[in-house]
């Protein structure tokens, strides 16, 4: 609590007191009416005033300020008004219920104060990855600097439990890293000398020296907690109705209650002090700040929630679009897929040993530096020793014509090995097919593919199990490749041979027949040369991003890691919060209508107005706040 | 050029939302938002404008909610 805060509650314990001791004076029998009626006013004033002098000063002001339909201004009418029936002698009082109410509005409105300063401080807890100093060496002493002064360039050491500050590359050291504050993956990542690390990081084992590649302000964490921080800023079209909706509903619920205090005793010869009693529940009823503040935090503590996983959402706006997602397409190279060549079959004829197989290989793309030749050499086990290599040719679309000991060697496609005589044999699984041939033996083939990551079909099946009706896959690989991925993960849809400018206009394609019109379509990309797409979808959504600006810059919603389990994560979450949202304005306004409908008819009591008004604002705070809980 | 400027006092929500409504109609203001829960007010001005349009940002501010800073 602060000091504000803290104030409020002992002039808060001290009304209860007052207030108490009021109740309990027996004036009634001390007194003969009307004076007893005079001095219980006094006795209840006081209270009352103890409590709320402050809403009255501010009303005062504001009054003169031309704000007219101020919450403070109403609460001063409304209880004032209770006062105000004293003028009717012959009636039933409610000085209790004036101060009563002025004292509950108030206990009301700390909670809310207090409701929100816990949530944006648990938010920013949340959000505490900034790392609060580097260390770097000054005459063989370690000293601790502010990390803004330290320069790209400049080495730091990062010690076991501390915090990587800025982003850059192991000098020196071996150690493991705890990303899940960035990313939401628990499992540590093993990092030494020559890997990248990225701020934010929670160096686990051992002690490492980074030389620092990018300044603070540049560093991953900064980019991030600006990103998150500046998400309230993009508001969804609920919360911009919601604060429409407010600036109508005050003035008319006022208004109303005005010509209920008036009409009925001018026309209908009603008694007065009933009917203006009933317009003061009104007022009372007349602010919307259940609402307003309910929606915007149910928002924040989502968006907040989702970074604590590794989801970064750009806005509210986003958030919402999200809970609506009907159709996600999918790049496949790098978000369905590693985006990385790997063998994935070694088949070799009879009596021909995988390792053998991929040894002629290996030594025959020795000094390629093709994707392919690459992905055969992490797999061949053994070493390549070049005095075994002879002449070598390229021949390109084809393969490698070369010599291993002496012995010609044919590694490439069909084509190559039919053109020197070898037949080959046929492969039943997809992907590039690399024939191995040695003198005129035909001696197998390696099969080579881009590899589906390990939680893609998992992605695929959560994703239609939100309620996704529709997953398209685009991808410029050939046709027979792109079927059987699609076919493997589960896809409904799939658009092969599909050239980068041509995504844009498919994306366009399928938003324009998204079934009910409403539904919005998400675009999963790497960020890699696909940002005018990202940006043409609905909802442009970068995966592994850590590290990648492009992806970060284009994207509305940017995924930490690269696990494509996560859409159907942020999807969930999106749609909780919304769920949250709406229970709040259907629940807020719902006890409001009711509220002021009995009114009307006479029944609703103040006690009651003030539980439409307070009651309800700190319920759906506190609904709102579970929003920034979410299990996967 | 967008400007984020932090507010002080910031109690109420929807005067918040009133700030915005008002600052946005000043002459000279492009787009201004304010977020309530961030305590947050940017602003996208012409720089040479940016004072005044800040003083009269302040003046709807304290109209809203006396006690409320634009810290500068």
């Amino acid at each position: 609590m602060n000091k504000k805060q803290k104030h409020t509650l002992i002039r808060l314990i001290v009304g209860f007191a007052l207030y108490a001791v009021a109740l309990l004076l027996p004036i009634d029998s001390w007194f003969p009416h009307p004076q007893s009626l005079y001095i219980e006013l006094v006795v209840f004033l006081v209270p009352y005033l103890v409590v709320g002098y402050d809403v009255l000063l501010r009303a005062a002001r504001n009054i003169v300020n031309g704000q007219i339909f101020d919450e403070n201004f109403l609460m001063s009418i409304a209880t004032l008004g209770a006062f105000a029936l004293v003028l009717f002698p012959d009636t039933e009082q409610h000085f209790s219920e004036g101060a009563a109410v002025m004292l509950f509005y108030q206990v009301g409105e700390l909670f809310q104060s207090y409701a929100v300063g816990k949530s944006r401080q648990s938010i920013k807890e949340m959000m505490d990855i900034a790392p609060e100093f580097a260390n770097i060496e000054q005459d063989g002493e370690l000293v601790q600097v502010d990390p803004y002064e330290v320069g790209v360039g400049d080495t730091i050491i990062v010690k076991p439990g501390e915090r990587i500050p800025l982003d850059g590359i192991i000098l020196e050291g071996k150690s493991q890293l705890d990303t899940a504050a960035l990313t939401g993956e628990s499992m540590p990542r093993s990092v030494a000398d020559g890997d990248e690390v990225i701020s934010g990081c929670v160096n686990l084992s051992g002690k490492i020296t980074v030389r620092v590649t990018r300044p603070f302000e540049d560093s991953t964490v900064s980019r991030i907690l600006e990103l998150v921080e500046n998400a309230s800023e993009k508001k969804a079209r609920t919360e911009n109705f919601i604060t429409r909706f407010a600036r109508y509903y005050t003035p008319a619920v006022v208004i109303v209650a005005a010509l209920l205090a008036v009409i009925p005793p001018l026309l209908l010869w009603q008694p007065w002090a009933d009917w203006i009693q009933r317009a003061l529940v009104f007022l009372v009823v007349s602010c919307p700040c259940a609402l307003v503040i309910s929606v915007p935090l149910s928002f924040f503590g989502g968006i907040g929630g989702a970074s604590r996983l590794g989801i970064l959402v750009k806005g509210g706006n986003y958030l919402e679009a999200l809970a609506h997602a009907e159709t996600v397409v999918f790049d496949k190279t790098g978000t369905l897929t590693n985006g990385t060549f790997s063998v994935v079959a070694v088949h070799g004829q009879q009596g021909v040993d995988s390792q053998k197989l991929l040894s002629y290989a290996a030594h025959a793309e020795a000094y390629s530096d093709h994707p392919i030749a690459l992905s055969i050499r992490e797999a061949y086990l053994g070493t390549i020793d070049p005095a075994r290599i002879g002449e070598t040719e390229e021949i390109s679309g084809h393969g490698i014509r070369t010599y291993v000991d002496k012995e010609p060697v044919y590694v490439g496609n069909a084509k190559l090995l039919s053109e020197a005589n070898i037949p080959v044999e046929d492969c039943e699984l997809v992907g590039t097919i690399l024939h191995v041939a040695s003198g005129s033996h035909y001696l197998g083939h390696i099969v080579i593919a881009d590899q589906v990551k390990p939680d893609a079909k998992e992605a695929i099946e959560s994703l239609h199990r939100v309620g996704v009706s529709h997953t398209v896959m685009l991808t410029g690989d050939r046709r027979d490749v792109a079927a059987a991925v699609a076919a493997e993960l589960g896809l409904d849809e799939f658009v092969a041979e599909c050239l980068p400018q041509d995504k844009v206009e498919k994306v366009e394609e399928l938003m324009a027949t998204s079934d009910s019109g409403k539904g919005k379509l998400a675009f999963v990309g790497d960020g890699i040369n696909d940002a005018p797409v990202l940006t043409r979808a609905d909802i442009g959504i970068a995966m592994g991003a850590l590290g990648s600006d492009a992806a970060i810059e284009a994207a509305d919603v940017v995924l930490m890691d690269d696990k494509p389990t996560r859409i159907a994560t942020a999807i969930s979450l999106a749609r909780k919060t919304m769920r949250i949202v709406w229970q709040n304005i259907v629940f807020a306004l719902g006890v409001k209508f009711a509220v002021l409908v009995l009114a009307v008819v006479g029944i609703a009591t103040m006690w009651l107005a003030v539980f439409a008004d307070v009651g309800v604002a700190i319920l759906a705070i506190l609904n709102a706040m579970r929003c920034m809980h979410f299990k996967e | 050029m967008r400007k984020a400027y932090k507010l002080e006092e910031l109690d109420c929500a929807n005067c918040a939302a009133k700030m915005e409504c008002d600052i946005n109609k000043l002459d000279g203001v492009n787009d201004a938002r304010i977020s309530f829960m961030t305590q947050k007010l940017v602003i996208d001005t012409e720089p040479d404008r940016l004072d005044s349009i800040l003083d009269q940002a302040q003046k709807i501010c304290s109209k809203y909610e006396p006690d409320c800073v634009i810290v500068r």
